[in-house]
């Protein structure tokens, strides 16, 4: 493992998900107390079109406040983020987000690697990677970066998604730390907000 | 995974050698792309490539075309082009003659989009429709008019969902994997090369379009670029930015009205 550098302070919490895990952040996210100690990204794959909806559904179900991404605007402890349909979500060292139009990776944008990747460089071990439900590859680089920073890696464990691919070729390819179904997340995300 | 000192000695000798100034760029971008391309062409050590750059302008070309982004579609956000067809174009109708500018228009795809809905509002035969990049190489591609055929499934529907009515394949020629839109859409169209980081402004224009280009430049170039377009843009006349762009940071916005919740602005004073 690399020795850990940390660029931020700022403490994240960074979803990914695909097919499937639309159903997991649905289990997890209403009984989510308002927290204040870290930042929640979310980057789910999702139709390339330029609509609210993903967002409208998750400021609905969410208690805690949903901030809408867009250039410039800056990460903060106690708000929900969620990564806009057709960019790429990067992190600058300064904790603001930065949106990226280039190509797709795993047939994707927003990619889960790109965003996990890039919170990785500036959250090192004060990030938290969770992957989700999904049927691509998606999400295993972005997990081992974070893993080589110093981060955490947790995995929904196959049995309870509803698309297993995902996460099972992450725990192949990782060291998760964790394996826990979506009631276990929510737990467990629940017991590092302090 | 390059360093971030070794990507400022990059951006520092790319200035020095070639007088192209990327440190105003955002960095978490910019070190994806050069990251991919220091992978993708397989150097060894980070030397081996600065002073490849260096010493072969090509090379350089190169890396211009790989870390500069130029993805586009035809009718990217149809609503943002449903809301031109029904809310702009018909307010320019009545001006005698319509000068539009298209900074960082990349391959064209853009402002061919922008061509079909003139034509189709009747307006393009008094329309001139500047089309900019810092980027030679693509625009060859976008005087051209080519583009894969495989996108037009895609396109089709964009420009479907952003209220086209016509047969969107009427608009071009099918053949060999390509399709060839009209000449007739590329007569009202001049291409040239323009830097948005040094370059000045070369026109009054009634309707300004940059989408998707300052999301990748920090707030001071953002200001420069802003200010670009405000004095290139005659009063009355619109900017358009890409859905999560914004003129907030940049300008007082009194002098700018925002079409609700687009991201296009009116010069008002």
């Amino acid at each position: 493992m690399e020795e850990s550098k940390i660029i931020s302070n700022k403490r994240v919490v960074i979803i990914g998900g695909s097919a499937g895990s639309l159903n997991a952040i649905l289990q997890i996210l209403p009984d989510l107390p308002v927290f204040k100690s870290f930042a929640l990204v979310i980057v789910l794959h999702r139709r390339g079109t330029d609509d609210l909806t993903l967002e409208e559904l998750i400021t609905l179900k969410a208690q805690t406040e949903v901030k809408l991404i867009e250039d410039k605007v800056q990460l903060m402890h106690g708000f929900i983020y969620v990564a806009p349909s057709n960019y790429h979500l990067l992190f600058e060292k300064d904790d603001f987000f930065a949106l990226d139009t280039s190509e797709k990776v795993n047939y994707s944008r927003p990619s889960i690697d790109v965003s996990f990747e890039s919170a990785a460089e500036v959250y090192g071990s004060n990030l938290i990677g969770i992957l989700l439900s999904g049927s691509n590859t998606d999400g295993t680089e972005g997990l081992k970066a974070i893993q080589n920073a110093g981060g955490i890696v947790v995995i929904q464990d196959p049995k309870s998604a509803e698309m297993p691919y995902m996460p099972s070729n992450a725990i192949l390819n990782t060291t998760p730390d964790y394996i826990l179904s979506p009631e276990e997340i929510l737990k467990f995300i629940i017991s590092i907000d302090k | 995974m390059i360093e971030d000192i070794e990507l400022e000695t990059l951006i520092n000798d790319i200035y020095e050698y070639y007088g192209f100034d990327f440190g105003s760029y955002s960095r978490a971008s910019l070190k994806r792309r050069v990251n991919r391309l220091y992978h993708l062409d397989g150097f060894r050590n980070f030397y081996e490539f600065l002073s490849k750059v260096r010493n072969d302008s090509d090379y350089y070309k190169r890396l211009i075309d790989e870390i500069t982004v130029n993805v586009t579609e035809m009718f990217r956000d149809p609503t943002f082009y449903r809301i031109v067809r029904t809310e702009i174009l018909p307010l320019l109708a009545t001006k005698p003659f319509i000068r539009l500018w298209h900074a960082g228009c990349s391959t064209g795809e853009e402002v061919y989009s922008m061509a079909i809905m003139l034509k189709e509002a009747g307006l393009l035969h008094k329309s001139l429709i500047y089309a900019t990049d810092i980027n030679s190489k693509v625009l060859e591609t976008a005087k051209k008019g080519i583009f894969p055929l495989r996108m037009m499934k895609e396109y089709s529907e964009n420009y479907r969902d952003s209220g086209g009515q016509e047969d969107f394949s009427s608009y071009y020629i099918a053949n060999y994997g390509i399709a060839k839109f009209n000449d007739e859409l590329a007569q009202k169209m001049v291409f040239s090369q323009h830097n948005l980081v040094s370059d000045n402004s070369f026109n009054e224009f009634d309707f300004i379009l940059c989408r998707n280009v300052l999301i990748y430049f920090d707030n001071d170039l953002q200001k420069r670029v802003i200010n670009l377009f405000d004095a290139s843009l005659a009063v009355l006349g619109f900017l358009a930015l890409g859905t999560k762009e914004t003129i907030k940071y940049s300008i007082s916005t009194t002098k700018y009205k925002q079409l609700e919740k687009e991201k296009i602005w009116r010069k008002v004073k």
